[in-house]
């Protein structure tokens, strides 16, 4: 019989904090290949334990490995790896342009590459992206142009969302990409619906929602997997747990109570655990997801196991409330490391090669800088019109606004 | 000329609707197989199919965060919020997604949903069915709201805001679905067979967004008002004989200002009735409009008449409800400042 004294209130609290030394010996890692690869029609209920594992690829020594591998070929695994690294740099960019006061906010991807630039080759041309504001690599990986991306981030005369949104919310029908709302957890219904529509409109086309591990405590992650459930609707729904929510540890929004995929388990929905920062098992568990999708098997629930290397944005300190060194210890490595030894290992790459590339990539980027920076910065040069405010918000501008445009004087 | 209630008339709209475009569905909580608790859906189902009219679950944020993806995608989803008083789970999806969408997205992605939604007091609805909410969407910007006040108007606005190509909230006053109501309610209801505007043509027409209308025309005092205040204002204006200038104004934005304007100039005087709390109801910007377009002809301060600032009661809806004893004075003191 418990003692039956006074209550206890418990926060969660996370294994280290600033000045400890970084340990993740409480995240088991299972070897590379040891999860099957059921049919896509599997019964969920027989799979369950992968809500729990972590689906891997590639081992230590960068070999790939299991039921998962294979799919790639080596052509689209070197540019999926410079898909990685012209996201990192691109990053790096950006993170230095707001240093410089080019732009007031930015967002890095630093160690989460291979989550959205694998899984965007594992989708088909009209499919339907709800991304968050860190998968920025299914832009780089559909190529969309990196001056346009810039463009947004400066908020410039050439700005396709005319200035009126935050950087890096990026919007791209053609390429997929659903507005990004500076509201969490939104998109994750959303995708849902847009799933639901193209199930009603007897269409091939299939819908992922995207949230990171702290948002998936908002009500509408809850929506999205009931209305994902209950009409079957062919969608993949991602959760990127990268470990950190801003400050707060992934155990504020219970993470280590079972997993972020097993939430998927009690609505009956096919539920994966997959390597992060592997780029080939997440573009296998994606492509699965995507046939499951497309076949009419309904929805998946995928996390992807990542850490977040970066601050969360350029306001951020991470070092106020985790060892500086954390992301060295985590794990399952750096995305681009890995499979640069695993291309290495193939005998189609090598370390000059990759430096060559770095350069290269580099050079481009810094390229469509220049040209981006030639349309203005969010303080110098072009920008868009105090017109542009006005416009766009209905279809057709109502009277109280057309008053207010004329007051504004343009 | 067919005379239908208001709940028929909304089934209609949507049945037109829908037998017109193929990407129009209807959803929402007993929507589908059931009909509707207010009946509005019924025969949808049967008739459509359920890919086009279905069973949602109890989430309401679900169904304005889902039928946005649909729109996104290409359709036209006309979902059901059970009652206005149950909006408060969507309002994230409704203020910050629904209504900037083509806006923050430079016009890639738009969101032409509709989200009808029972209002309004006088059926002893208490706290959580009665409420009027109208001014915490009109504050939005990037929504229309829309507020029929009978079965004509009801088909030819639900229409129009089907067809619209940005969200639109539908607000239906569900003290009006069976029958014009004058606030008399120790008397018998007529119901809608029985009023001119139950007349409800068959077929697609539209009422458009943003304009009013003016129910009875005079000189002495305007009353600006919509859904069930309509009738209240006018049994007020019969009973006090005051020769009001009634305008309904069915759209609350975008708002027919002219309309107003025109009416105000010419009587002088204005009264605004909402059921809606008074602190920063949707009468407080009517009045401040008024105000700024019409001060030198103005011969006293604009009244607002509302619900009082508390939550909605049970036992006392009667005297919360602003019935047309609380209009009629307010018209006689205008009349008299």
């Amino acid at each position: 019989m418990a003692d039956a004294g006074m209550l206890r209130f418990h926060v969660p609290e996370p294994e280290v904090r600033p000045g400890g030394t970084p340990d993740f010996s409480n995240v088991p890692i299972p070897k590379a290949g040891s999860v099957p690869r059921p049919e896509i029609g599997v019964d969920p209920r027989t799979i369950r334990d992968m809500a729990f594992s972590i689906n891997r690829v590639l081992n230590r020594n960068g070999e790939a490995v299991g039921p998962w591998a294979g799919l790639l070929t080596d052509e689209e695994l070197l540019t999926g790896l410079r898909h990685m690294m012209t996201l990192r740099t691109f990053d790096a960019r950006m993170q230095m342009a707001q240093r410089q006061g080019k732009t007031s906010f930015y967002m890095q991807h630093l160690g989460e590459e291979a989550v959205s630039c694998a899984f965007r080759k594992a989708l088909a041309p009209g499919d339907m992206n709800f991304p968050t504001y860190r998968q920025a690599g299914l832009l780089i990986a559909d190529g969309y142009p990196m001056v346009t991306m810039m463009n947004q981030i400066y908020s410039n005369e050439a700005d396709p969302l005319k200035g009126r949104q935050l950087p890096i919310m990026y919007s791209s029908k053609e390429h997929g990409f659903f507005s990004i709302s500076g509201n969490l957890a939104t998109q994750y219904i959303q995708a849902v619906g847009w799933a639901m529509a193209s199930a009603i409109s007897n269409d091939s086309r299939i819908a992922a929602a995207w949230i990171g591990d702290g948002s998936t405590a908002e009500s509408d992650f809850h929506s999205a997997l009931v209305f994902a459930s209950t009409y079957k609707a062919p969608v993949i729904l991602n959760v990127v747990n990268n470990q950190w929510a801003i400050s707060t540890f992934q155990g504020i929004a219970r993470g280590g109570s079972g997993t972020f995929a097993a939430r998927g388990l009690g609505f009956g929905i096919p539920s994966l655990r997959v390597d992060g920062n592997d780029y080939l098992a997440v573009h296998a568990v994606a492509k699965w997801a995507a046939e499951r999708a497309r076949s009419n098997l309904g929805p998946t629930l995928v996390e992807y196991v990542t850490y977040r290397a970066g601050a969360h944005s350029s306001s951020d300190d991470p070092s106020a409330y985790r060892p500086k060194t954390e992301s060295d210890a985590w794990p399952l490595g750096d995305p681009i490391v890995r499979l640069k030894n695993h291309l290495i290992q193939l005998g189609v790459w090598s370390d000059e090669r990759h430096a060559q590339a770095e350069a290269e990539i580099l050079d481009t980027v810094i390229a469509a800088q220049k040209e981006a920076e030639s349309h203005g910065t969010l303080h110098a040069g072009g920008k868009p019109s105090t017109r542009d405010m006005f416009e766009g918000l209905y279809a057709e501008m109502p009277p109280h606004l057309r008053r207010q445009r004329q007051q504004a004087g343009v | 000329m067919p005379r239908r209630t208001m709940i028929e008339a909304i089934r209609d709209a949507m049945d037109v609707s829908m037998g017109r475009d193929e990407r129009v569905v209807v959803f929402g909580e007993d929507v589908g197989f059931f009909g509707g608790v207010f009946r509005c859906t019924q025969g949808l189902q049967a008739k459509y199919g359920k890919s086009r009219c279905f069973d949602a679950p109890i989430n309401e944020s679900g169904i304005v965060g889902s039928a946005i993806g649909m729109a996104a995608y290409g359709l036209k989803p006309c979902v059901e919020i059970q009652f206005a008083d149950y909006m408060y789970p969507a309002y994230d999806q409704l203020t910050q997604e629904a209504s900037r969408l083509r806006y923050r997205s430079n016009g890639d992605f738009t969101c032409p949903i509709v989200v009808r939604m029972p209002t309004g007091g006088g059926i002893f609805g208490g706290q959580t069915h009665s409420q009027s909410p109208e001014a915490l969407f009109t504050h939005v910007s990037g929504l229309k709201t829309v507020v029929p006040s009978n079965p004509h108007d009801a088909k030819g606005l639900l229409i129009a805001a089907i067809e619209d190509p940005d969200p639109v909230i539908f607000l239906e006053p569900k003290r009006l679905y069976n029958g014009p109501f004058d606030g008399h309610h120790d008397r018998p209801v007529t119901p809608w067979s029985k009023h001119e505007l139950g007349e409800v043509a068959d077929g697609h027409y539209t009422v458009p967004l943003g304009k009013a209308a003016i129910r009875r025309a005079g000189s002495a005092v305007t009353v600006l008002a919509y859904g069930t205040m309509v009738y209240i204002a006018q049994a007020a204006a019969e009973e006090t004989g005051i020769d009001a200038e009634i305008i309904d104004l069915r759209t609350l934005l975008p708002l027919d200002l002219d309309t107003i304007v025109a009416s105000v100039k010419k009587t002088g005087r204005c009264v605004v009735v909402h059921e809606a709390t008074l602190t920063s109801g949707f009468g407080a910007e009517l009045s401040a409009l008024v105000q700024e377009n019409c001060f030198y002809h103005l011969e006293a301060p604009v009244a607002r008449v509302a619900g009082w600032d508390t939550p909605y009661p049970h036992a006392q809806e009667w005297d919360y409800f602003p019935g047309p004893a609380r209009v009629g004075r307010a018209l006689i003191e205008t009349i008299e400042a």
